[in-house]
């Protein structure tokens, strides 16, 4: 186990991928309570799709993808925010209407540019080697800043989450923070997509948080377990994904599929922890 | 001078008139019972006095060093808070969240009064609200664990942390047994008997006209404002109490 963790860390591709990694599933993890508590997963799903779109575009022009794909998965960000919220097409149609189009978008440009290759497979289903340097430190300094707002803004970010009518009425500007979150969500996606895949970066959104609902009864819990859930998953994956050359979203999914089946379990098989006086 | 006052206010969407002719004020520790069926413009009215929905005719003025933002809310509970993860403690101190730092006169400005944490007397008010409405043993408990009755009380403990001075409850006993329900009333009036001023939206005009000062009766536009004695003895108050108890001896005649 040792040995082979050892050997991994040898190569500086998977030493960044993992910093990288670690920084993007923490981030999705705190953000993924709050988007699933307001019924916002799906949100998460629509913008993957947005990046894989830009991502394509990105590679056609030969420009640097993080540049192109940021501002516009934030955009995506807004208007799926604005639709969900007051629209005449119901927010869940909306998002799957713009999602099927970037996804289509996205893979008329690579078949007229380069054609269907393994990189498309790898924008896909996620690839450890995705990281280049200049990539990971744009992704340490956003990630980083999301972190920090995240931390700044929690107690803001749990009475929007609770009660948007009440926080509105109180004085919090309940707008800022739902833009507040889209655009950290937006970063977040844009980071951990070509490691993870388009296809499956939103399963690191909504399972962590999935995940630890299943047990726990306090909002802070609940966030501090997601995001120790989410960092073990994305560890291993990594660790799966070297050992057995599978794309790294898929076995970092597998994990956490695994872990939030155990969570269920234990949740329904012990009844000690339903008959509990105090939350955790 | 009224702590609220409304002249000649009017509520419209997409410009459809809601409800209009709304004059009443409101003063330091009254009880304001708004009443009228469903649809006549008893929501819509709450949303304007908390300030999240603009008259579209007449104006609302708050008076009395009333600052908008430091009215506490009850509302309806929503679908999401069922199944909510979080503390009694964690939902009760929320109230404190929109609240600026008492900063000093003068240096008030929005940077010096952001904070991101609570502070000791944040969490002081929220524990004096818990104990006032004996949820103190329950703050560990999970929200969606708790009875109705007891969720409305902890809703009403962080609308407390919100406000000094006015209280607005929408429909505070929906869907709440008959015991919660006294016992919520109940409260809410201790709470008026201790100075703050309380403004109920409610189709239960047998609690309203027990407990309220003051009556407002909606139906579109606005049917009677007074007193609730000058209530009882109106054309209006006594035609809608007729039908409302004609209605409920119409269900105990089919059960």
């Amino acid at each position: 186990m040792f040995s082979t963790l050892a050997e991994m860390f040898q190569y500086t591709f998977l030493v960044r991928a993992v910093v990288v990694g670690v920084l993007v599933s923490l981030c999705a993890a705190l953000l993924g309570v709050s988007l699933v508590l307001k019924r916002y997963s799906m949100i998460g799903d629509g913008l993957s799709h947005v990046g894989f779109g830009s991502l394509a575009i990105a590679t056609a022009m030969n420009a640097a993808p993080l540049a192109v794909a940021v501002p516009v998965v934030v955009l995506a960000a807004f208007l799926l925010l604005r639709l969900s919220e007051n629209s005449k097409i119901k927010g869940d149609a909306a998002i799957a209407l713009i999602s099927t189009s970037a996804l289509a978008i996205g893979v008329a440009v690579i078949s007229l540019t380069t054609g269907m290759n393994t990189d498309v497979c790898n924008y896909m289903f996620g690839s450890i080697l995705a990281m280049s340097k200049a990539d990971v430190a744009l992704s340490l300094i956003l990630g980083s800043s999301v972190l920090v707002l995240f931390a700044l803004f929690y107690h803001r970010i749990f009475a929007v989450t609770f009660d948007e009518n009440f926080a509105k009425a109180t004085g919090i500007k309940t707008g800022l923070y739902n833009m507040l979150i889209a655009l950290l969500t937006a970063v977040t996606i844009v980071l951990g997509m070509r490691m993870m895949g388009a296809m499956l970066i939103s399963a690191l959104v909504i399972f962590p948080a999935l995940t630890s609902m299943r047990v726990m009864k306090k909002f802070k819990s609940v966030t501090i377990c997601s995001a120790v859930v989410s960092v073990v998953c994305f560890f291993c994956g990594v660790v799966l994904s070297y050992l057995t050359n599978m794309p790294t979203g898929a076995s970092v999914v597998i994990f956490n599929l695994a872990v939030f089946l155990g969570f269920w379990a234990a949740a329904k098989l012990l009844p000690s922890m339903k008959e509990r006086k105090t939350a955790l | 001078m009224a702590l609220l006052k409304c002249s000649n206010a009017a509520f419209a969407y997409d410009g459809h008139t809601a409800v209009e002719g709304l004059t009443f004020s409101v003063s330091s520790g009254d009880y304001l019972c708004i009443v009228g069926e469903n649809g006549s413009g008893k929501s819509t009215l709450m949303k304007g006095l908390l300030g999240l929905k603009a008259p579209s005719a007449g104006s609302i003025e708050t008076g009395d060093g009333l600052i908008a933002a430091e009215i506490g809310y009850l509302p309806q509970q929503t679908q999401v808070q069922k199944d909510f993860p979080a503390s009694v403690e964690e939902v009760v101190l929320s109230g404190r969240a929109g609240r600026p730092r008492a900063a000093p006169a003068g240096k008030r400005n929005a940077l010096s009064a952001w904070r991101p944490y609570y502070g000791r007397s944040d969490k002081a008010i929220a524990r004096d609200n818990m104990e006032r409405l004996g949820i103190l043993p329950l703050r560990h408990r999970c929200y969606r664990e708790l009875s109705g009755g007891q969720q409305q009380r902890v809703l009403l403990a962080r609308a407390l942390c919100a406000t000094k001075s006015l209280l607005l409850l929408d429909e505070p006993t929906a869907g709440l047994d008959p015991m919660a329900t006294r016992d919520l009333y109940r409260l809410i009036a201790e709470v008026n008997a201790q100075g703050l001023t309380v403004i109920m939206v409610s189709h239960d005009i047998g609690a309203a006209v027990q407990y309220a000062t003051h009556i407002l009766h909606l139906q579109q536009r606005q049917l009677f404002f007074g007193t609730t004695a000058e209530y009882l003895t109106s054309p209006e108050g006594m035609r809608f109490i007729d039908r409302t108890e004609f209605a409920a001896e119409g269900v105990e005649f089919n059960v």
